[in-house]
């Protein structure tokens, strides 16, 4: 089993779905003979062809309106926004016809579609490519938005998404891309979406969170142990629809929470998991939700933009202000 | 001195003019088809019948905001028409002539204005698009089944048109942008009706034409009278013809008049004169084909007659099917947003019908 990065996995869960169906299309600005700009859909070009792997017009709207039309007449679609600065020409075809297909024609049509976009900071890079607006699709009705955290969660859950009959929007967290490499096989074998992944159990307190806010979570959970206090470390994942019972459970047995997301805090989805755990468990909480995001401000150019992300010393005061709550 | 490295035209084509009589010698055998033209010449007026029948149950209260038809029957039915049934239809909101081609019943256009998601599950081609609010999204649509037809090596044909109004919007140059890129089986007609709610066409840009666009993306483009039936179904059928054969995408302006208001809930009087109008009555494109089936002996008012209490029967039955529609019920707003329903959502719909009971 090879030990890879979460960009080499994305590209070897579409190698296999592409393999194994041929209605599986990828299609977006670079991805052919480059490869993507981040190489996601590298050595795909080459091997099932330039009418399965289609650079397109540099055109985002097109993109997305054309994989809406092909995903209704039997093909899935795998399209690429190359950065989530340059998602929103395509929100009009995701919202005004990709989440309600099947609702509007009441099953008839549907729209098995897969965008994939990079998204978020910490790599440096220019102006409106670094924004983390998961939140945007998360209140859209009739799309999942999916999330992963690691290269075999990056792998399994897009062959879940692909495999998906309705639209997923998959946001690939591209300071992740290339940070840990990890095992995974290569089996095709999916990741179910639309459930937490409980990365670490603890008793103390539950630290919710996706993305790539995973590894500083982790960091502090480990630094957590060290103080003598179990964190339980939530991986999201699917930030829509939610899985909050498993949020719930957790929180119903450790009685604190903190909720770690690098997007801005007003009407993120941090808030929607804090009203829900408002309305499930409030009796069980020994403190305060904490949010810990992004700020509500511009994302700033890459200068001062690890000051606006969420990093271990904001969780770790977060986490010292609700344990301090007896 | 300027090398002139490519120069471009726009023909305009008309067969049957305003009075009813055919423009030049050389016609298309679609012009004395006369079974041909006589079942056009009859789904345009029952489109018409339809139409206004639709409009007085919205003025009576049992119909939601209708997008009246009224003026575009030529247009719309030489679309629909042309096409065959394996082939992809995108609407967008007013060319029932076209669906009615298609096999959508009038009981599914009725119920889908009066408020019911199960219109939009229609019987015309189950793989044809429902109609299409956002002003020129459905180009799109009509590509990207077109890209799949192609990919899959499949003879068809994907078809659909905007407004005069719609072909300033990026959707529809990035669709005949792709359609050029990919070289797409692809049909777009621009129907200009002169009016884009209350903006009128001089509006919209300054250019002489609108076909004129097709040209930058390098795709045949044409003009010809949106009222002329004959005119419209021989470039659609020629257009349809080139796609199929993967010669690619055509784009026709039909050049027409919207007769009435925008919807019903729209109001034309405050932005245009009636001698506009009045004007544009002489232009219309069922009279001319009237006079012109009469003028050869292939039509009367005996026929007439019938086809008009033919038609109001057929109307009349779909108003009544569609005035007994059922309720849809609470479960149907959550029943068709996913193939697998997500627990939450599950939970919603048990409270929904718990909140409602």
């Amino acid at each position: 089993m090879a030990s890879i990065a979460m960009v080499d996995a994305i590209s070897m869960a579409l190698a296999w779905e592409m393999s194994i169906d041929d209605s599986v299309i990828v299609m977006g600005e670079d991805v052919g003979i480059n490869g993507g700009v981040f190489r996601a859909t590298s050595g795909l070009e080459e091997r099932f062809g330039d009418q399965r792997v289609i650079d397109t017009p540099l055109a985002e709207g097109m993109i997305a309106g054309l994989a809406v039309g092909m995903s209704t007449q039997g093909m899935r679609p795998v399209i690429e926004a190359q950065f989530m600065g340059f998602i929103y020409p395509m929100v009009e075809q995701i919202i005004c016809h990709a989440s309600r297909m099947r609702h509007r024609t009441r099953g008839r049509l549907s729209c098995p579609l897969v965008l994939r976009a990079p998204f978020g900071g910490g790599i440096h890079a220019p102006e409106l490519h670094s924004e983390s607006t998961e939140a945007i699709f998360a209140h859209m009705p009739g799309v999942r938005v999916v999330i992963p955290s690691s290269p075999a969660r990056a792998y399994g859950l897009l062959l879940a998404a692909i495999r998906e009959p309705d639209p997923v929007i998959f946001l690939e967290p591209k300071r992740l891309y290339r940070l840990n490499k990890e095992e995974v096989e290569d089996n095709g074998e999916d990741l179910p979406l639309d459930v937490c992944f409980v990365l670490r159990d603890g008793s103390d307190i539950t630290l919710v969170t996706w993305g790539s806010m995973v590894k500083e979570t982790l960091e502090v959970a480990d630094m957590l142990t060290g103080q003598g206090i179990s964190a339980e470390v939530i991986d999201v994942a699917t930030v829509s629809p939610l899985d909050m019972d498993t949020i719930i459970e957790s929180v119903e047995k450790t009685g604190r929470c903190v909720i770690i997301h690098e997007a801005a805090r007003m009407c993120g989805v941090g808030a929607e998991i804090a009203a829900g755990l408002a309305d499930a468990a409030i009796y069980y909480l020994h403190a305060p939700v904490k949010r810990v995001t992004g700020y509500d401000s511009i994302m700033p150019l890459n200068k001062m933009e690890m000051k606006y992300m969420p990093g271990v010393k904001r969780i770790l005061n977060a986490v010292d202000e609700v344990m301090e709550v007896s | 001195m300027p090398v002139t490295i490519a120069s471009f035209k726009i023909d305009y084509y008309q067969f049957l003019s305003p009075d009813g009589r055919l423009t030049a010698d050389d016609m298309p055998p679609l012009a004395t088809d006369w079974d041909e033209l006589q079942s056009l010449y009859r789904l345009m007026v029952t489109t018409r019948i339809f139409d206004k029948k639709a409009v007085a149950l919205q003025r009576t209260g049992k119909l939601g905001t209708y997008a009246s038809c009224l003026g575009h029957e030529a247009a719309h039915i030489a679309m629909g028409s042309a096409m065959r049934p394996e082939d992809c239809y995108a609407p967008s909101y007013r060319e029932y002539g076209a669906q009615f081609c298609r096999g959508v019943k009038m009981s599914e256009v009725l119920t889908y204005w009066g408020g019911d998601e199960r219109g939009s599950d229609f019987s015309g081609p189950k793989h044809d698009f429902a109609w299409c609010v956002p002003i020129a999204t459905q180009c799109m649509h009509a590509a990207g089944a077109a890209l799949a037809f192609k990919l899959r090596g499949e003879k068809r044909v994907a078809v659909s048109q905007v407004g005069d109004g719609g072909s300033s919007k990026g959707d529809f140059l990035e669709a005949i942008n792709a359609a050029s890129a990919f070289q797409l089986p692809l049909v777009l007609a621009i129907i200009n009706n002169q009016w884009a709610i209350s903006v009128p066409r001089s509006k919209q840009n300054s250019a002489a034409t609108l076909a004129q666009k097709g040209i930058a993306s390098g795709l045949p483009s044409l003009q010809v009278d949106g009222n002329d039936i004959i005119a419209c179904r021989w470039a659609m059928d020629n257009a349809i013809k080139l796609a199929r054969e993967g010669g690619g995408s055509t784009v026709i302006e039909m050049i027409t008049y919207r007769l009435t208001d925008h919807t019903t809930a729209d109001d034309a009087r405050r932005y245009r004169d009636d001698e506009e109008v009045e004007n544009a009555w002489q232009l219309e494109p069922i009279k001319r084909l009237r006079k012109y089936l009469e003028d050869q002996g292939v039509w009367n008012d005996k026929e007439e007659l019938e086809l008009l209490e033919q038609a109001g029967e057929e109307v009349a039955a779909a108003v009544e099917e569609y005035l007994a529609t059922s309720d849809p019920g609470i479960g149907s707003m959550f029943d068709y947003m996913f193939e697998n329903m997500p627990p939450e959502l599950e939970i919603q719909r048990a409270q929904a019908l718990a909140e409602s009971s």
